[in-house]
Formats: structure tokens, C-alpha cells, sequence
């Protein structure tokens, strides 16, 4: 699975050094829970990305979705030449998901809107009563956002316990440090109150996080606070809030490459 | 209109277990007999409306059919980035249901009243817009709503509003519905204020003179080709509308003449100018104040006809 990883954070930068493109930092650091909520974790179809019985996986975080699109294209829901079009002229992979390609559960872009979303597609699955699970990935900044607190309040009173919260704990956003901007802590504390199942741990640890999210909960949503490294990976962008939007030239994609097959 | 609507409501949803009614805490005296006889079907998502906006999307999504609703105002313009981004993006099958448009809450204030919603809503893409102007075109607006299984608003007026149609009428999706035949104006009209309209060309025909009134309870999609059979027929034009004049029905009519480049008609619209309403009052007084009491409707249809 590490080895997995590491290809995929090796596709991202190709991706982005070949079109240009920004979103480094974010995409990086989120490849570990992707890789470990789609080789181990989610009932999926890649053959019929539709199916029925299929759990769901929404990147409310949009910006990360280099790292969506190539997970998903190693789960062959398309071919993975697509992959060589991202952010290029007439392509669907753009640098924040789109509604149509396979695999994408929903369009995303603009920040709050994946967790209500999912809270609906929770809340549907539990009037059927089934054992379905939807997951949405948001990050910490995403937190800043009201919308996402009216849903943490629903999903609490509804006792959702099929939704899962990942949330992107790498205390950076596109201008700085999160606690210089506006503080989220005390954190976990937070999603307690509003009644959730809530866990801190090391959200680049493939194993802790194969062992947290193999556990359903019993009666509560569930909001796992991931720990993780903003360009994990790549020394030199690791937990640099400017990676949000730099682009890598030859050189620093050679080093970045190197870096990470370290 | 919102009672006829919602009685409608309880008997497609009694018969489709699939309908799924959310409102944002909304609706006092209106759904206790739709939450009493189907208590699985309702859900009060809190006064959180953007929110509702993405659980009904979610719903969706998953299959479901659902409505979510609040008063007009709170139900387009707070939850305008969740309409186009997370409904009509995804073309989904919610029915935006917002009630108390215009000036029906008109003691409220500016927070309250809903002068903005079509102007803003017909730039999305997907969405269909029902803007019904009385009881019948209310419960054939949800008819059709139900059955497109695309994004939808429906804009209702509150409650008291009668038929307007003499006999039941024959409501095709993007025509407009002739109220009223007559050969000397032609009123173009959307919504509940449509019964001024009508009470206004009684006042004419008693001075002699007959106008047709039409109702465009769709607001999006227009047929144009229809709508421009009706413009060429007649030489003066009036739009009335509750509903500020930036971007609503004038704009609609306004935007129709010039693309069809129909050169004989001269067009005056009535509705709200671009400002703000701070002074309190009743409806009745609040529509005086911009023209759209009956008595006023008639007095600039007059004035129009004498140019």
C-alpha cells in the first residue's frame, strides 16, 4: 500500500508539472486516506461506477482532485490515459471535479457543499435501511464555512451513523496557518459537543487509518480529524501554506520526484 | 394558492412513497396534515437553509424526489450558490418550493419580501420556474414539477389567492395561460398579482375596453414562438409583475421583442423599482405604492392606450 501511495503522489506531480497546475500541497497529503478508503475500506464498482449496493465517496474538498482522478483512474472507473489531459484544453479533469466523470460522486469546487450533500445521501440510506456508508473528505479551513456546521448539527440530531467525516487536519490554508487565520481549536472537542464519534489520528499512517475506518459506528456520525502533512512527501513542501498555489518547474518536479522514491 | 397546493401535495406524495418534504422550519398551519398522514415523507432540516438545499440534493441523488421549502426570499437568495452548485449542476430532481413571494409578507420589511428570486433563478441552468398565478395553475405547477425529474422552483404566493380561469384550463409547460381574450391590449402577467390585472381590466371594460391577460406560469422554459404569436397581435403591451423590473417578465417580454425583432409593439412595464421597501404596510397598500393596485394597472394600461 505504500508503494501504492507513492505512485500516485509520483502521478500528481507529473500531472501538475505537465499542465502547470497548483493544488500541489493538497493533493499530496490527502493520498493516503484516498488509497486507503478505495484498496481497502469502500464497497465500489468500478465497472458500474452507479451500482446500487455502492458505498460513496464525496471530495468536498475539490481542489484536491489530482488525487481523486488518479485513484480513481487506477481503479480503471476510466482509462488511465485521461489522466495525461488534466487541466488541459476540452478535457473533463479539470483541476476540481466534475459531475459525469466516473467515479465522481459530486461536483465540487466551492467549499461547504460536500458534507450537507452527504448528509442527504446518509440520511436517504438510513430511511432504506441499509449498511451503506457515505464518506466525505473536507479540510480543516472548509471548517470556516457555516454550511458545513448547519450539517454537522443534522447529521448529530439524525444520528447518521452512517456517515463518516474525514477531515484534512494539515493546519493550512491558501494564506497562511490556520490558527493565524481562524482558529478551529479546541477541534475535536467541537464535533463531540454536536454529538459526533470523533477520533484524532495520523492521517498519513495507512494502518491507523485502515484500523479507524474498518470500525462502524453504532448510533453516532463519525468525524475522524486526520493529522497530515500539507505536501507530504516532498520536503520542500512540506508544510508550506504557499504550495497551496506554487507550480513546479524542471527542476524542483525532478527534485520533488526524487523525493518522494526517497 | 398554498393550501390548494399542498393539498395537492398530500395526495401525489400518499400515492408516491418516494416524495420526500424537507422545509427549514417553515410552514405553520400548512403541513400538519401532510406530517400527520406521512411522518416518514417529512423531514424539518432547522432553520438552515442552505443546508436543506444539500440534504435534498443528497436525497436526490440517492433517488428520492423531494421538495424543500421556506419562504421565497430565504429559499433562493440564501441558498443561491447551493441551487446552482450542488442542484442544477448535478441536475437533480429537487423542488425548490418558496412561498410568500412579492409583497405577501409586506409588514415584514425588505428581509421578507422576495422581489429578486426570478431574475436570479432564471440564470441557472436545468431549472425549470413555475410562477403560478392561482390555485389551479398551483396544483398543475407541482403536477408538472413531479414529473420532470429535474431541478424546479416553484414560486407561491401565501394563501387567499382565487381562480382566476372560467373554466378549467388547458396548462401547457412554457405557453402562457390565456386568462383573458380581448382585442384592445395585451397584459402579460406572472404570480398571484395576476388577479389585479384582472380586476383592473374590469374597471376597463366598463370604460369599453377589452384586453387579453396572460399568465406565464412558466417563467423558464418560454416558448417564444408562442409567445411571439401573441406579441405580434397586439400593438400595446403591459407586463405586470411583482417582482423587481431588472431581469423578471418585463425583461422576459423585453428580451422576446427584440430577438424576434417584432417592430409593431410598444411595451410598458409595471412592477417594482430597483430599490428597497422600508415603509410598512398591507399588501394592498404596499402594491399602491408601485402601481400594482387594480385601480393603478388600469390607470397606465389608459394612459398607454391613448398614446
Amino acid at each position: 500500500m505504500k508503494n501504492k501511495a507513492k505512485e500516485i503522489r509520483k502521478q500528481i506531480l507529473k500531472m501538475a508539472y505537465e499542465s502547470n497546475s497548483a493544488h500541489i500541497s493538497s493533493s499530496l497529503c490527502v493520498v493516503d486516506i484516498l488509497t486507503v478508503l478505495y484498496w481497502d475500506i469502500m464497497k465500489i464498482n468500478p465497472k458500474h461506477p452507479n451500482d446500487k449496493n455502492r458505498d460513496r465517496f464525496i471530495l468536498s474538498k475539490g481542489h484536491a482532485a489530482a488525487a481523486l482522478y488518479t485513484v480513481l483512474a487506477d481503479k480503471h472507473y476510466f482509462d488511465s490515459k485521461l489522466l495525461q489531459t488534466y487541466n488541459k484544453n476540452g478535457t473533463l479533469l479539470g483541476d476540481h471535479p466534475i459531475y459525469g466523470i466516473p467515479g465522481v460522486e459530486l461536483a465540487t469546487g466551492s467549499l461547504g457543499h460536500g458534507l450537507p450533500v452527504a448528509c442527504g445521501m446518509a440520511l436517504n440510506e438510513k430511511l432504506l435501511n441499509t449498511k451503506k456508508r457515505i464518506f466525505v473528505l473536507i479540510s480543516d479551513a472548509e471548517c470556516q464555512e457555516g454550511s458545513v456546521w448547519e450539517a454537522i448539527l443534522f447529521a448529530g440530531q439524525h444520528k447518521l451513523k452512517n456517515l463518516v467525516l474525514l477531515i484534512d487536519y494539515n493546519k493550512l490554508q491558501a494564506l497562511g496557518k490556520t490558527k493565524d487565520i481562524i482558529d478551529l481549536e479546541p477541534f475535536k472537542e467541537k464535533f463531540q459537543v454536536f454529538g459526533w464519534n470523533t477520533q484524532i489520528i495520523d492521517g498519513n499512517s495507512v494502518q491507523e487509518l485502515k484500523k479507524t475506518l474498518a470500525s462502524r459506528s453504532i448510533s453516532k456520525p463519525t468525524a475522524i480529524i486526520c493529522r497530515t502533512i500539507g505536501g507530504k512527501g516532498v520536503e520542500f513542501m512540506e508544510n508550506d501554506w504557499q504550495w497551496h498555489y506554487k507550480n513546479l518547474d524542471k527542476n524542483l518536479y525532478e527534485l520533488a520526484v526524487k523525493l518522494i522514491d526517497k | 394558492m398554498r393550501n390548494a397546493f399542498v393539498k395537492q401535495l398530500v395526495k401525489q406524495a400518499s400515492a408516491n412513497k418516494n416524495i420526500i418534504l424537507l422545509t427549514a422550519d417553515l410552514g405553520y398551519t400548512v403541513f400538519e396534515d401532510y406530517q400527520k398522514k406521512l411522518p416518514k415523507q417529512f423531514c424539518n432540516v432547522g432553520v438552515a437553509e442552505a443546508n436543506m438545499i444539500g440534504i435534498a440534493t443528497g436525497l436526490a441523488l440517492s433517488g428520492k424526489t423531494v421538495l424543500a421549502y421556506s419562504i421565497a426570499s430565504f429559499a433562493t437568495l440564501k441558498t443561491v450558490e447551493q441551487i446552482r452548485n450542488d442542484t442544477c449542476v448535478h441536475n437533480a430532481h429537487v423542488i425548490i418550493v418558496g412561498s410568500g413571494s412579492g409583497f405577501s409578507y409586506s409588514n415584514s420589511g425588505p428581509t421578507h419580501h422576495t422581489l429578486e428570486d426570478l431574475a436570479i433563478m432564471r440564470t441557472l441552468p436545468n431549472l425549470t420556474i413555475f410562477s403560478p398565478a392561482d390555485p389551479q395553475e398551483a396544483k398543475w405547477c407541482l403536477a408538472q414539477a413531479l414529473k420532470l425529474k429535474t431541478p424546479v422552483y416553484i414560486r407561491l404566493g401565501k394563501k387567499g389567492e382565487p381562480n382566476l380561469y372560467s373554466k378549467k384550463p388547458k396548462l401547457v409547460l412554457g405557453k402562457p395561460g390565456i386568462i383573458k381574450q380581448g382585442k384592445d391590449y395585451l397584459v402579460i402577467t406572472t404570480g398571484n398579482i395576476a388577479y389585479n390585472c384582472l380586476l383592473a381590466e374590469k374597471i376597463l371594460e366598463e370604460k369599453g375596453l377589452k384586453g387579453t391577460i396572460l399568465s406565464m406560469h412558466t417563467i423558464k422554459p418560454v416558448n417564444t414562438k408562442v409567445l411571439g404569436n401573441f406579441l405580434k397581435k397586439y400593438r400595446h403591451i403591459i407586463t405586470v409583475e411583482e417582482h423587481t423590473l431588472l431581469g423578471g417578465l418585463g425583461s422576459i417580454i423585453s428580451e422576446t421583442i427584440v430577438d424576434l425583432k417584432l417592430k409593431n409593439c410598444e411595451l410598458k412595464k409595471i412592477g417594482v423599482p430597483d430599490t428597497f421597501t422600508f415603509v410598512s404596510g398591507d399588501i394592498k397598500y404596499i402594491r399602491d405604492l408601485y402601481g400594482l393596485s387594480p385601480e393603478k394597472i388600469a390607470d397606465t394600461i389608459l394612459k398607454e392606450l391613448k398614446k
